[in-house]
């Protein structure tokens, strides 16, 4: 026992059982006994694989990325840039090539949605549409560089990417209220998957420069079915649950959505001329359910 | 008396720096600036006017002297101002005017647009590098975004030129070759200011969006096309 008056030097406690002697009142827990408590609770900290949300939960508790600064600082938003090029790079590749095992949010973002993904192939599409458009109408013999085309395109791409996402969110979080299910996405994960599945896009509305009427509209249905398949496969886990009904017509919207905007996409900036050089208006109703039941 | 209280301070050893307390201290509080100035103080307020534009006008000079031949120097960093990117945007808009102010849907970018393409453009991209955990300032990056569409402006006065000389194919050509460089040389300026406060692994994703910003107002220089010139 130190006696002097130092009171930096070091001492030694003594063992748990000398301290109850001397404070009766005092208690001590032992760390086995707390997990040997809880296991027969029911709450076993150790089994992951039975509720991957839970274990989820509990990744992102231990991890301690996640902090939470308040929305109006700029903290708040720089942990949706926390990726790296070769991130951003597989998530591209990632919805290029969607395959049936690999879901895009579970095996890709793994708990780490970004906000740069999505903003920058949204803007590089509205440009890629835009200067393909020019350049097809160009080569169709009439030249006019309508810029405010720009305008348009963003307009549409970027609420595709980020209202629908909203909805679908909103319709989700809805649904989870009815029925108990465990597979449930944050918003920023649902804008993520729009923002990459858009990404196939962009090679097809190069690809559409070509002034061949028949591989416009092939690369069209090809580019839309690659991102629908991605986007169905992301979210038939969150929707199987649920009434088959329900989840048949949740699913027919996505696909009808993202068929709406390719097709509007094509018609827009890539009209056939007509010979007295005007661009053509887009086709009747009937036209158009034609052309979407064949794709 | 005196020795005695010199023992008990502190700092002992350093008595015959300190100054006694019977010796009163005496002087001026002003600070000499150097010849009497009474009739020219040193202020820019009463310095001619074109001294003032000058001075200014000097710098944005210096700088665009750096952009042309990129080398590691701090002008650009140290020194921001947005006076160079203003005179460019300015001057790029209204190169980009054609004359069409008769119907909505034809004709290329307005002055507005331009406007809002490469200010707008310039405040994401900075964003974009600050969110990404960059180390330049705001005003740093607007103001290296700025300065690195000098070649592109440059390149408009020559398309311009090569438009009013000899329109047609070749001045196509010309003028692909003319924008292609400027822009590759842009891309390089701006690149070589901003890659450096950025982290190895993210250097992609910073100059990607750059690469994007100057592509489109490349493309805005490249398709130019006077009215009169244009086909039916």
């Amino acid at each position: 026992m130190a006696s002097n008056n130092d009171p930096f030097e070091f001492r030694e406690f003594e063992d748990e059982g000398n301290l109850l002697d001397t404070n009766r009142d005092a208690t001590t827990i032992n760390i086995e006994d707390v997990k040997r408590q809880t296991k027969a609770a029911g709450f076993d900290p150790d089994a992951d694989d039975e509720y991957p949300a839970r274990s989820d939960d509990r990744e992102e508790l231990l991890s301690g990325q996640k902090k939470s600064a308040p929305f109006w600082t700029f903290e708040y938003y720089q942990k949706f840039f926390d990726i790296e090029t070769h991130h951003v790079k597989e998530r591209i590749l990632g919805s290029l090539l969607p395959w049936p095992r690999k879901n895009f949010i579970q095996f890709y973002l793994r708990k780490n949605p970004d906000v740069y993904g999505p903003f920058w192939i949204c803007t590089t599409l509205v440009f890629a549409v835009f200067i393909s458009g020019n350049i097809s109408n160009f080569m169709n013999g009439k030249y006019n560089p309508q810029f405010r085309k720009v305008t348009i395109a963003a307009t549409m791409i970027f609420s595709y990417a980020w209202f629908v996402p909203l909805a679908l969110w909103g319709f989700l979080l809805w649904r989870n209220n009815k029925i108990l299910n465990l597979v449930s996405y944050s918003f920023m994960e649902i804008v993520c998957v729009y923002g990459y599945s858009l990404s196939v896009y962009i090679p097809a509305v190069v690809l559409c420069i070509v002034p061949l009427e028949w591989l416009k509209w092939v690369t069209m249905v090809v580019a839309f079915g690659l991102s629908g398949s991605v986007l169905v496969m992301t979210f038939w886990p969150a929707l199987k649950e649920d009434h088959p009904r329900v989840a048949m017509a949740t699913v027919s919207a996505i696909v009808l959505l993202d068929v709406l905007l390719a097709v509007v996409c094509k018609m827009y900036f890539f009209s056939t001329p007509q010979p007295s050089g005007a661009p053509v208006a887009p086709p009747t109703a009937g036209q158009l359910k034609a052309n979407t039941s064949s794709s | 008396m005196a020795a005695e209280e010199e023992a008990s301070r502190p700092f002992a050893g350093l008595s015959d720096v300190s100054i006694s307390e019977d010796i009163p201290v005496e002087g001026d509080i002003s600070v000499p600036v150097g010849p009497s100035r009474t009739d020219e103080e040193f202020s820019t307020l009463d310095e001619p006017v074109k001294e003032t534009i000058l001075r200014d006008l000097r710098a944005v000079g210096n700088k665009f002297i750096h952009v042309l031949y990129p080398r590691r120097s701090s002008a650009l960093l140290r020194d921001w101002d947005l006076w160079g990117p203003l005179l460019l945007c300015v001057t790029l808009a209204l190169l980009l005017q054609d004359g069409t102010a008769d119907s909505d849907l034809e004709g290329g970018p307005q002055f507005a647009e331009v406007f809002v393409v490469v200010w707008f453009g310039s405040i994401i991209i900075t964003l974009n590098s600050k969110l990404l955990g960059g180390t330049l300032s705001f005003f740093q990056s607007l103001c290296v975004l700025g300065y690195c569409i000098l070649p592109l402006t440059v390149a408009m006065v020559v398309c311009r030129v090569v438009l009013l000389a000899a329109p047609g194919t070749v001045s196509f050509v010309v003028r692909l070759v003319v924008v292609t460089a400027s822009f590759g040389w842009s891309t390089f300026a701006s690149t070589a200011f901003l890659s450096d406060s950025q982290p190895a692994n993210r250097r992609a994703l910073v100059v990607y969006p750059v690469f994007l910003f100057y592509f489109v107002i490349g493309w805005m220089v490249l398709t130019y096309f006077p009215v009169k010139n244009r086909q039916p």
